[in-house]
């Protein structure tokens, strides 16, 4: 199956959950486990949070999600024009965090390389931030 | 996300419900903060039975009231977590630190 979609919304944190609907939905058009479902959730909730609270820090800015299905991968790419990462292999390494809030968890980024396949993070700063991950899905159907 | 919070002696019960992720987290932890320091808490039960989601900003909230009660010499219990829930408190590592029933 080869399909896609692209949706751009603006930087609000009510859209997070609108974004994981969204992804899951279109996800679900695959023979997809729960449990896949839900990792592809999970990771896109991180990355458009990401893009919210770390990209715009709070300003108003449009994030983008690309969904695209090739055979039984998914692939979700999200991107921002906010204000870039300075290093992103720090900014990768679990438990790091550089908000203000000092209960955020600093595991956005574990999350999203556990519960997908790849990850790849590219950014520059002051020019914003493209996550693009992965996820072949429906293994346990073909049998 | 509804959360409904039950006191019981000096031990909190709050009962979620919904999805929690970073545009929830910080209204439902103030809320839980404020009943704790109100009403002398030491101990904090979260109900997860109706949370069909979470993402790292629950992780976030969870690490910062298990920080809270356990500054009180309290206990915290986290019961009733779907396999979603579950599966990032594993990643976590908080499976560790806090009870779960």
């Amino acid at each position: 199956m080869e399909n896609y979609i692209k949706i751009e919304f603006p930087s609000k944190s009510c859209n997070e959950a609108f974004a994981r609907a969204a992804a899951g939905a279109f996800a679900a058009q695959l023979d997809i486990t729960v449990e896949e479902l839900a990792d592809i959730k999970t990771s896109v909730s991180e990355a458009v949070t990401n893009a919210i609270i770390h990209g715009y820090s709070g300003m108003r800015g449009i994030v983008e999600m690309r969904c695209k299905i090739s055979g039984q991968t998914v692939e979700i790419v999200v991107s921002d024009k906010g204000c870039g990462i300075a290093d992103v292999p720090l900014a990768m390494q679990p438990l790091y965090s550089d908000s203000k809030d000092d209960e955020r968890s600093g595991m956005g980024f574990t999350v999203m390389q556990s519960f997908m396949d790849t990850l790849k993070v590219e950014s520059e700063v002051g020019v914003g931030t493209t996550v693009t991950m992965t996820k072949k899905v429906g293994a346990s159907f073909e049998n | 996300m509804e959360m409904t919070l039950e006191r019981v002696g000096t031990t909190l019960v709050a009962k979620l419900d919904g999805e929690l992720d970073q545009s929830c987290a910080a209204e439902i932890r103030e809320k839980i903060d404020k009943e704790i320091n109100m009403h002398s808490i030491i101990n904090l039960v979260m109900d997860f039975d109706r949370v069909d989601f979470m993402d790292s900003s629950g992780i976030g909230m969870l690490i910062g009231r298990y920080k809270l009660i356990k500054a009180r010499g309290g206990k915290m219990l986290i019961i009733r977590t779907s396999p979603q829930v579950d599966k990032i408190i594993e990643l976590s590592g908080l499976k560790g630190l806090i009870e779960f029933g």
